[in-house]
């Protein structure tokens, strides 16, 4: 009986006509694509994205040259210079990251102990040219100015959790 | 008539064969469309993991095991980790336990996805890729959520996990499990039964359970022949002794088992992620020892000796104690394992890595031998190859 309905199957195509009707019934299903740059994805507040140095609200900068950051890169992407300054604060000189060594690991904002270095949510910082993407200390702050406010709500919104 | 002297026929798969999965060559020999020989040949993406780890400390050497097999990268951490945890003789919290768990199902089912919707690709069937792709989407988001990036952790510590779960992210997997099995079910409607996904199949690259084990399978390959191995069973790591699950089996030990356990082994999986989640219990999910996990970020702020401990773990990292060890997991793939020695410093002396998917692509001449030209890619895929591990 079974090798009957077994040959019956096969010889009307019933799998082939029951995996069509189900393509077409997903063809009229709402659409899971987005619009990319206009629709972006959800990101959720542990983004490990481009790097940003931050100041404290009254314009300081946060980073004290500790080397931390320096010393956990397992890529070794970062290369940090310090002198103490005039009023004998210790500050960096040089804060430079190679972004084409860096492996987004997080490491260098886990080990950050003022929360200076983090890397924040912008995933969109790709460059023509490799030169661009060996990021000094004025691009990183700059980065901190642009981003500061996301970077700061992310910062809360994981605190319960570090 | 004069005699012909006709020569085999010899041809280049890869290394830049859509159906090669990744940079893999291989050298067949060809008589007509019978294959006669065939010869992997690989290393086009050696990165030289295992001489890099013994330059760093162990827990900057944890980036390299997200690369290796990188469709489950938690799975890859969790060898090493296991591996570190042992030599240094360390408890886990069990919050920590059933989170690793929890995540390396989740990478399971993440590298299952891939595994069986690019195969139906390599035999012709495009559709279950794009329908199974937005289920894998959901979960590499589970993936960001909880660690911050989509592929590449860096979640598993030696010690526990970095963060714990966000709160809600339990409810989300949770429904994601319930909407995930109508998905999978329509993928099956449009193959199983399908002729031509099994005339491509069916009986091809069949091996017995004596082959299997002679060759050194693990994992779903091992299955397939009918053989219940699975590391999670005949020796339980982190909580898997308190899951109750299945060890899927196959018999004919062809193509179409192997795909058929990896589905089965879907199921299974997200049976675990279900139970993991009930039965989570609250707590720490990292070691509470300072010697080798960093205190909580509130405490090194307002305490002196978390901080010293901050700095000393994040310059020179922890010591591990000389000896060595082996420590495996079952991968997606297979049996993946870390074997570490230390020499008591901070980095390790030696770390070598089995990846199941170097051992299985040995068995590549084995099992196409006489089958057509067109049956390699899909021995291939049913194989479950990633070439980050098989290189290293």
């Amino acid at each position: 009986m079974s090798a009957i309905a077994q040959t019956v199957k096969s010889l009307i195509l019933k799998e082939f006509f029951a995996a069509f009707w189900l393509s077409i019934k997903y063809m009229f299903k709402p659409k899971a694509t987005i619009n990319y740059p206009y629709e972006k994805g959800p990101l959720s507040p542990r983004f490990r994205g481009e790097h940003a140095l931050r100041r404290y609200p009254n314009g300081e900068e946060r980073c004290i040259a500790c080397k931390l950051c320096e010393a956990i890169c397992p890529a070794q992407a970062i290369t940090i210079e310090a002198e103490p300054r005039e009023d004998g604060s210790r500050r960096t000189t040089r804060y430079d990251i190679d972004m084409t060594k860096c492996i987004y690991c997080g490491f260098c904002q886990e080990a950050c102990p003022v929360d200076a270095i983090v890397e924040g949510p912008n995933f969109e910082f790709a460059t023509e040219t490799r030169a661009e993407l060996l990021y000094s200390k004025e691009k990183l702050l700059a980065n901190g100015e642009r981003w500061e406010r996301e970077i700061a709500q992310n910062i809360a919104a994981d605190a319960p959790y570090r | 008539m004069a005699d012909v002297d006709i020569k085999n026929y010899c041809l280049n798969f890869g290394p830049q064969h859509p159906a090669a999965h990744g940079v893999l060559r291989m050298v067949m020999e060809l008589d007509g469309e019978i294959v006669e020989r065939v010869d992997p040949h690989i290393g086009l993406l050696h990165r030289g993991t295992e001489k890099l780890i013994e330059q760093k400390q162990y827990l900057q050497a944890m980036p390299y095991f997200d690369r290796l097999d990188y469709v489950a990268p938690m799975n890859q951490e969790h060898a090493f980790v296991l591996a570190v945890e042992k030599l240094l003789d360390a408890e886990v919290p069990i919050r920590g336990q059933y989170i690793r768990v929890l995540f390396s199902e989740i990478g399971r089912v993440l590298n299952h996805i891939l595994n069986i919707t690019t195969h139906a690709m390599d035999v012709g069937a495009l559709t279950p890729i794009l329908w199974l792709f937005e289920e894998r989407e959901k979960l590499m988001e589970f993936y960001e959520r909880i660690c911050g990036a989509r592929l590449h952790a860096a979640f598993f510590r030696p010690g526990g996990v970095h963060q714990d779960m966000p709160a809600g992210m339990a409810e989300d997997i949770l429904k994601w499990a319930d909407e995930y099995e109508q998905v999978q079910q329509d993928v099956e409607t449009l193959l199983i039964d399908n002729r031509i996904f099994k005339q491509r199949n069916v009986n091809i690259g069949v091996a017995d359970a004596e082959t299997a084990l002679a060759w050194g399978w693990t994992g779903p390959m091992l299955r397939s022949t009918g053989l219940a191995w699975d590391l999670r069973k005949s020796q339980p790591y982190e909580v898997y002794d308190k899951m109750d699950f299945k060890v899927v089996v196959g018999n004919a030990g062809d193509c179409y088992d192997r795909f058929m356990m990896r589905l089965a082994e879907i199921r299974e999986s997200i049976k675990i992620i279900r139970q993991c989640i009930e039965q989570m219990p609250e707590g720490p999910v990292m070691s509470l020892d300072n010697k080798i996990a960093p205190p909580r970020r509130a405490d090194m702020k307002t305490s002196m000796e978390s901080l010293i401990h901050h700095f000393k773990l994040y310059t020179e990292g922890f010591r591990v104690p000389e000896g060595e060890a082996y420590a495996a997991v079952e991968a997606p793939k297979g049996e993946f394992g870390v074997y570490l020695v230390s020499d008591g410093s901070n980095r390790p002396y030696r770390c070598k890595i089995r990846a199941p998917g170097f051992v299985h692509l040995q068995s590549m001449d084995l099992l196409c031998r006489g089958h057509m030209l067109a049956d390699a890619p899909a021995v291939l895929g049913a194989m479950d190859i990633v070439f980050g591990e098989v290189d290293r």
